[in-house]
């Protein structure tokens, strides 16, 4: 194999060099200078710019159309629709700019192309068109920013304490989750990497009270629907990050720390299985910070259910104090 | 000095320990290209990988060897694959290999200086540069493979060994060539402001500096600025692996043990490193945008619109990009009002790209364009700013970034934005300035087929990635094969890797013409492209010193291009007026 490569990629540069020189000696005898672009040359670039303009925009239609409903259905979340609503403004706003520019880029490309018998304008700046350069984009980057923080501050906002909640605490380490309810008394009890031992692979302080209704699992947690969900994420060893695509929601595990955050789920499995009309359809939580080998596989289900469902699964789960 | 005596120490101090910054802009450019051919390699593995996930490949199983079993690589190594291919295409082809050719080469001969202020710090560049490549190679052969925590290398996955195998001696290595890496681009960068700020040539003023200089400054600042902020956070790095202590590191329990290690915060790191790693982007980008305004004005035979505003767009990049790292940590457990301060100033960036954008277009307006490869490659460079541009609007907005951080979204953005826009740049440099680095001319239908080639095949990679994200895929995934939710994305993944291989190919022919060239190419003339600037005022055969008898004297701007008198001649009878040429009676400077 090694060999036969070899000779095929000795040929070709073989042949390369030879169609230059022959190329080479045709533009001598001719009296052109081989490097200069001529006028048809130009030309002929300029059309294959315009029919490049031409195939990139079929090419991005195309894939629109081919993929479009291969994306991530309807938010299942309830801040996920603002985000979605958002994108949707961002990208009415990018798609025509990436559009218009293209078409100008590749026009005034093709246009202006070289021709002996024309000269260029000399044109070398005009502070109005700076201005309304400068202004429009800073204009349509505030109505972007605004909207964007607005929702922002709305999904980094925890739930109050006051407020009925599932307090959920998630645990990445190489290379699988678990997942800590904080039981009726709605607190979690102490934990950390010093009490990991045996089953208890989320360290949990079984001297504190308050660990004794939790409830650990792994490989599948519950949430019950329209009820809004505070999560706490950690980490054992590396950093991961729990990323639950469907609700619109990401969030880093870091070793050391503790972050949050919170979403209410809309839409129950079952209901989704419809909306996507796919059988099979489960909501997922996958690593998606690069944590080691088996990163690629780093994943639980997540079952959105009625609250009258959840709290017969959360029931029938043995908490912390009974195992 | 007897010519005998001259020819003896000639061949060493000329090609090896030169302190001429023509040959060690030549120099840097190869080094950088053996680099960029290897991270491309790379890239062409790991897609094989991604597009047939756990078939079996010749070519990687001749490459990859006892770590690509029957032609299948591990996952560690994907990872190993991923990390150095980021690594050497950011630093060791787009820093090193574009802003060190081309600071280079043109400082002196744009500004009109013999010679950089410091030919010997110069040359160190150069060989801490070398140094840091051949170390950065070794690493892919040693025990436990080449570092694997992503080129972004956050801790704790990088300081541990027991976390991932890559993080053991590779990842040594990794730390000492990039902290050697940094020493040549700060000597580098030092010296490319001190000779811009004092070496000019009278009548050389700020703002008659052609575009591509006000770049190379604006980088070499950014990365005086920057670069070492790297650099302690590799050593901190160091400390924690090596010495015992808590900078990254706490509360880690991993191989069955809890670690000494306490109090210290891997976010810590993540701030350091996009201190640094965020201007990083404007380092690669500035020049490419650089090289390209000088190239499309030249070429469409007009001046540059708008130079003032072009220099003060990227005065605001330059400043903006300090100001803006936190947008890489949106999702991290950051306090969410530092995010909303990141996303207002990360969005404020689209205004001086907005404007750089219709300076270009409107440059090319009513322009007379004569279609180099050099030219056709500017247009890309144009293309793909605005295509990769506009998407960082979605990432840079710390509410939309929720969904879309870390996947594959991000990896069409960036290597569009940045990664093309930067390659588009280095080629349209090396096809226009090829005449003046050896003297030859390059061959331009070669040169056109090689565009196209590339912007097709690379769109056709990078394009698609944005509906991946969009679908919810992580990037640094071995393969997309575990999640069901993934499986009808099987033929995406296919396309791209098809265009990756068509990609990979295209570039031989890139290879084949700068080597024929080199060697057999056609002689070139003073001015092929009949421009401006300084550079094409010297002798087509390097001398040191770059200019028989005395520099010349400048006299206007370099961008009168097609300057007509009021009976609508051109101005001096042709359609260019090099800065040598004096200033008419009632002709203004600068395009007023």
């Amino acid at each position: 194999m090694a060999i036969i490569i070899t000779v095929v990629v000795l040929l070709v540069v073989v042949t390369g060099v030879q169609i230059l020189k022959i190329a080479e000696l045709r533009a001598i005898s001719q009296g052109e200078k081989i490097y200069e672009v001529t006028e048809k040359e130009s030309k002929s670039q300029a059309y294959l710019l315009l029919m490049f303009l031409v195939y990139y925009f079929g090419f991005f239609a195309w894939q629109v159309y081919q993929w479009g409903d291969k994306m991530l259905p309807v938010s299942a979340s309830e801040h996920g629709v603002g985000i979605d609503s958002l994108m949707t403004v961002t990208m009415s706003f990018i798609i025509p700019v990436f559009i218009i520019t293209h078409i100008l880029l590749f026009w005034f490309a093709f246009k202006y192309s070289y021709s002996s018998k024309r000269k260029a304008t000399f044109f070398s700046h005009s502070n109005k068109l700076e201005m309304i350069w400068t202004i429009i984009p800073s204009l349509a980057l505030t109505v972007l920013i605004l909207y964007g923080l607005s929702n922002w501050n709305k999904i980094m906002t925890p739930v109050a304490e006051n407020e009925e909640h599932v307090l959920i605490e998630l645990v990445g380490q190489q290379f699988s989750w678990g997942a800590r309810y904080a039981g009726e008394d709605g607190k979690l009890g102490r934990a950390n990497v010093n009490y990991i031992e045996g089953t208890n692979f989320i360290g949990i302080d079984a001297s504190d009270a308050n660990s004794n209704d939790d409830v650990v699992v792994k490989g599948e947690f519950h949430l019950p629907v329209n009820v809004p969900v505070q999560f706490v994420m950690r980490s054992n060893d590396v950093m991961h990050s729990a990323f639950m695509p469907h609700f619109r929601a990401q969030m880093n595990c870091v070793p050391g720390l503790k972050t949050q955050f919170n979403f209410v789920p809309t839409i129950t499995t079952k209901e989704m299985k419809e909306i996507t009309g796919n059988e099979d359809f489960e909501y997922i939580l996958l690593c998606n910070k690069i944590c080691g080998a088996a990163h690629y596989n780093m994943q639980m289900n997540i079952v959105v259910e009625s609250k009258e469902d959840y709290e017969k699964w959360i029931a029938s789960q043995k908490t912390f104090a009974a195992k | 000095m007897s010519t005998h005596h001259h020819h003896q120490e000639d061949f060493l101090f000329k090609y090896i320990f030169s302190t001429d910054h023509k040959m060690i802009a030549k120099q840097f450019m190869i080094t950088g290209f053996i680099m960029g051919f290897i991270g491309m390699i790379m890239s062409t593995l790991f897609r094989l990988q991604l597009g047939w996930p756990g078939e079996s490949f010749w070519l990687i199983d001749t490459l990859m060897g006892s770590w690509a079993e029957n032609g299948v690589m591990a996952p560690d190594k994907y990872l190993s694959l991923v990390t150095m291919h980021g690594t050497i295409m950011v630093f060791f082809l787009l820093t090193a290999g574009l802003s060190g050719t081309f600071s280079n080469l043109l400082i002196p001969l744009q500004i009109g200086a013999r010679d950089m202020a410091s030919g010997f710090l110069n040359m160190l560049s150069y060989w801490f540069f070398f140094l840091s490549s051949i170390i950065m190679l070794i690493s892919l052969g040693v025990e436990g493979g080449a570092a694997s925590a992503g080129w972004t290398i956050y801790p704790p996955l990088s300081a541990l060994p027991q976390a991932i195998p890559g993080s053991g001696l590779g990842m040594t290595l990794w730390l000492v060539a990039m902290s050697i890496f940094i020493v040549s681009s700060l000597l580098g960068s030092l010296n490319y402001i001190v000779t811009i700020l004092n070496l000019r040539t009278k009548g050389m003023s700020m703002t008659r500096l052609p575009l591509t200089i006000w770049a190379f400054l604006l980088t070499a600042i950014i990365g005086v600025l920057s670069f070492p902020v790297l650099l302690a956070a590799a050593l901190l790095l160091v400390f924690d692996r090596s010495f015992g202590t808590s900078f990254y590191l706490s509360d880690i329990y991993i191989g069955g043990q809890v670690l000494e290690h306490t109090g210290g915060s891997p976010i810590l790191f993540e701030h350091l490193f996009w201190f640094l790693g965020h201007p990083e982007v404007y380092i690669v980008l500035l020049p490419a945008l650089g090289i390209t305004s000088e190239i499309i004005s030249t070429m469409s035979r007009k001046p540059i619109f708008g130079y003032r505003a072009m220099i003060g767009s990227m005065m605001a990049i330059a400043f903006l990009s300090f100001l803006v790292w936190g947008h890489h940590m949106f999702v991290t457990g950051m306090n969410p009002f530092l995010g909303a301060v990141f996303t207002f100033t990360t969005l404020l960036i689209a205004i001086p790209s907005a404007v750089k954008v219709f300076n270009y277009l409107t440059t090319l307006w009513k322009g007379n364009i004569i279609y180099s490869p050099a030219a056709l490659f500017s247009i890309g460079l144009v293309s793909t700013f605005i295509s990769g541009g506009v998407t960082g609007l979605v990432l840079g907005d710390s509410a939309l970034d929720i969904n879309v951080h870390d996947t594959y979204f991000v990896i069409g953005h960036f290597h569009i934005v940045m990664g093309l826009s930067a390659v588009f740049g280095m080629y349209a440099g090396v096809y226009h300035w090829f005449p003046k680095m050896f003297g030859r001319m390059m061959n331009n239908k070669l040169g056109n087929l090689h565009f196209w080639v590339t912007i097709v095949s690379t769109y056709g990679v990078f394009f698609p990635m944005h509906f991946l994200g969009l679908a919810g895929v992580p990037r640094r995934y071995y393969t997309n094969s575990e999640f069901p939710l993934f499986d009808n994305l099987v033929d995406i993944n296919e396309l791209i890797s098809m265009f990756a291989i068509i990609a990979a190919l295209g570039q031989l022919l890139f290879l084949f013409n700068f080597l024929y060239s080199a060697l057999r190419g056609p002689k070139a003339p003073k001015n092929p492209w009949r421009a401006n600037s300084l550079e094409w005022t010297t002798p087509v055969e390097h001398i040191h010193g770059n200019w028989y008898g005395d520099i010349p004297e400048v006299h206007r701007w370099p961008y009168d291009y097609s300057k007509v008198d009021e009976n609508g001649d051109y101005v001096g009878g042709e359609d260019f007026i090099p800065q040598t040429t004096p200033l008419g009676e009632n002709e203004n400077d600068g395009g007023h």
